[in-house]
């Protein structure tokens, strides 16, 4: 590997923890990105030449936390955290690369994922800033992902940590009920960064599906350090399992294929067996979560070699599950495919039948009554429902989506037909 | 004398690897292999999926404590392993550092194998 590689890798791997830790020290997240920016400059000037140091975070951390009490006291405006906070200044790096194994390291890393889901900011300034913050991508980077313009992204990420500087950083060890609180939080929002990038198609794929891979990262960080939580177990393994399904998810031209019509030999084998070891693990702690049970969802489809090999029963039964934990109508919109499957399509309309005062302006809603029709043979019923789901379509994709259910359902339902005359 | 090289690096550092350079270390590593495979010399080789994945069974109770995570929480993790043939310590450092220069960073731990079964699982 070269230098640059090698530093390049140990930054971006050492920067949640760094950057958690100066921001315990200092309480500030400008002043804390200050502090580890600074830092980064170092190690890109006397790594090559010294070689690596022994612990990277840790020597991340102390000439961090030395370069933004130096310029704290040169701009003496800028009021410094009390002395017993930042009092180890004499602490020797291995001294405080010890000491980073301790407790504190877990809630530094949760802390810094914690202040970029606060709940005054709407869910796509949290992903932003966490993106900037925690994964360290430059605004570019994400202004790209979001398919905006740099200044726009610019001002978003200034305004969500105007925000978070208004609320202060919680910076108290959080007790155990806080922590599960933030654990919760923050997984929502790993979860809305991975949906950004697994919800992309036609052009924005090349530029939004790298969103998938962060949040398997930060899911895995988040595993790393709360290891006995199934509801991260399931998070992790929900994540792994979609985007093992990466490569046979799009057509040539970016479209959208189906599960059913997708190439599973194109499936990544190592993410599903990450993601069905971790559902496994996950599911020997008898804790039901909604993440656990969307994971073994995933599972049942990731564990069929073929469509018709999908245990759509069981699939039923998890959406079940999913619909006590989570009542949704949309959770019930999706049991009815695995209804629809099992029971046959008019069961499935009955279930969702009472789903329409709300979901009226649903596009997927009218999409899969559509598709139910289709199978009934109630064509005209059917293309009136499809034609009401392209209407609501919010992008091309998702109307492109729904014309590709119209081609498809055209198609299947021509020899079934002619087999009804026979 | 068979030996088993343990690969210990920081997970994090290589879960950070972006696809491109993945692809290029295992290119790099192929070669090597290839390599000890011509000479007869490599025996299992294995990745491991990363600590997350891992469980540990404590034995030292009845029933044994089943645990989430590695055994030991530590700065670089266990994340693979080789079994290699070779004549002796040099011989096998001499392998470790051909590997070492496909893959730099981390360690290798060398172990002298005691017992060795290839047994009978298909790749």
């Amino acid at each position: 590997m070269s230098d640059l590689a090698w530093i390049d890798a140990a930054l971006t791997s050492a920067r949640p923890q760094a950057l958690g830790a100066l921001l315990r020290y200092f309480r500030d997240l400008d002043t804390a990105e200050e502090a580890y920016q600074n830092a980064c400059l170092r190690a890109l000037k006397t790594w090559p030449q010294n070689g690596p140091p022994r612990d990277p975070t840790a020597w991340l951390i102390l000439v961090g936390r030395n370069s933004g009490i130096d310029d704290a006291r040169r701009n003496k405006q800028q009021a410094l955290p009390p002395d017993e906070i930042i009092s180890d200044l004499d602490d020797t790096e291995s001294e405080l690369a010890e000491r980073l194994d301790g407790s504190h390291y877990r809630d530094d890393i949760l802390r810094l994922l914690f202040v970029c889901c606060h709940p005054d900011l709407p869910a796509t300034q949290q992903i932003a800033l966490a993106l900037r913050i925690v994964s360290g991508l430059s605004v570019k980077q994400i202004a790209r992902a979001f398919l905006v313009s740099d200044a726009a992204m610019e001002q978003r990420i200034t305004r969500a940590k105007g925000a978070v500087a208004k609320a202060g950083v919680p910076f108290e060890t959080p007790g155990a009920v806080e922590r599960s609180e933030r654990l919760a939080a923050v997984a929502a929002m790993i979860y809305l960064i991975f949906n950004e990038g697994y919800s992309a198609s036609g052009e924005t794929i090349a530029q939004r599906a790298p969103l998938c891979d962060e949040a398997i990262r930060l899911a895995r960080l988040l595993l790393r350090l709360f290891q006995s939580e199934p509801e991260i177990m399931g998070l992790t393994s929900l994540l792994l399992l979609q985007h093992a399904r990466a490569a046979a998810r799009y057509d040539a031209d970016g479209g959208i294929v189906l599960l059913d019509d997708q190439d599973r030999s194109k499936w990544n084998r190592g993410l599903i067996a990450e993601g069905m070891a971790l559902i496994d693990k996950a599911m020997r702690h008898r804790q039901r979560g909604p993440y656990q049970v969307q994971a073994a969802i995933a599972a049942l489809h990731a564990g069929a070699v073929t469509p018709e090999e999908t245990d759509w029963r069981q699939i039923d039964l998890l959406y079940r599950m999913l619909e006590v934990l989570q009542p949704s109508p949309v959770v019930t919109l999706n049991r009815a495919v695995a209804v629809s499957k099992v029971s046959g399509p008019q069961a499935a309309l009955d279930l969702i039948a009472p789903l329409a005062p709300r979901l009226a302006g649903y596009f997927n809603f009218h999409g899969v009554r559509g598709a139910l029709l289709m199978q009934l043979g109630r064509g005209s019923e059917a293309r009136a429902a499809f034609d009401q789901a392209i209407a609501l379509a919010g992008t091309t994709a998702e109307a492109a989506h729904i014309r590709m259910h119209i081609d498809r359902l055209m198609a299947e339902s021509a020899p079934k037909a002619a087999q009804a005359v026979k | 004398m068979l030996y088993a090289i343990l690969c210990y690096h920081d997970e994090d550092v290589v879960g950070s690897w972006s696809k491109e350079h993945e692809d290029a270390v295992m290119a790099k590593l192929a070669v090597v292999q290839d390599k000890l495979v011509k000479q007869g010399r490599l025996g299992p080789v294995a990745r491991l999926l990363p600590t997350t994945a891992a469980t540990t069974l404590r034995k030292d109770g009845d029933p044994p404590l089943v645990i989430d995570g590695p055994y030991a929480e530590t700065k670089e993790q266990l994340l693979g392993f080789y079994i290699i043939e070779a004549s002796g310590l040099d011989d096998v450092l001499e392998v470790a550092g051909e590997l070492g220069r496909a893959n730099p960073g981390g360690s290798y731990e060398i172990r002298p194998v005691g017992l060795f079964r290839p047994g009978s699982v298909a790749s």
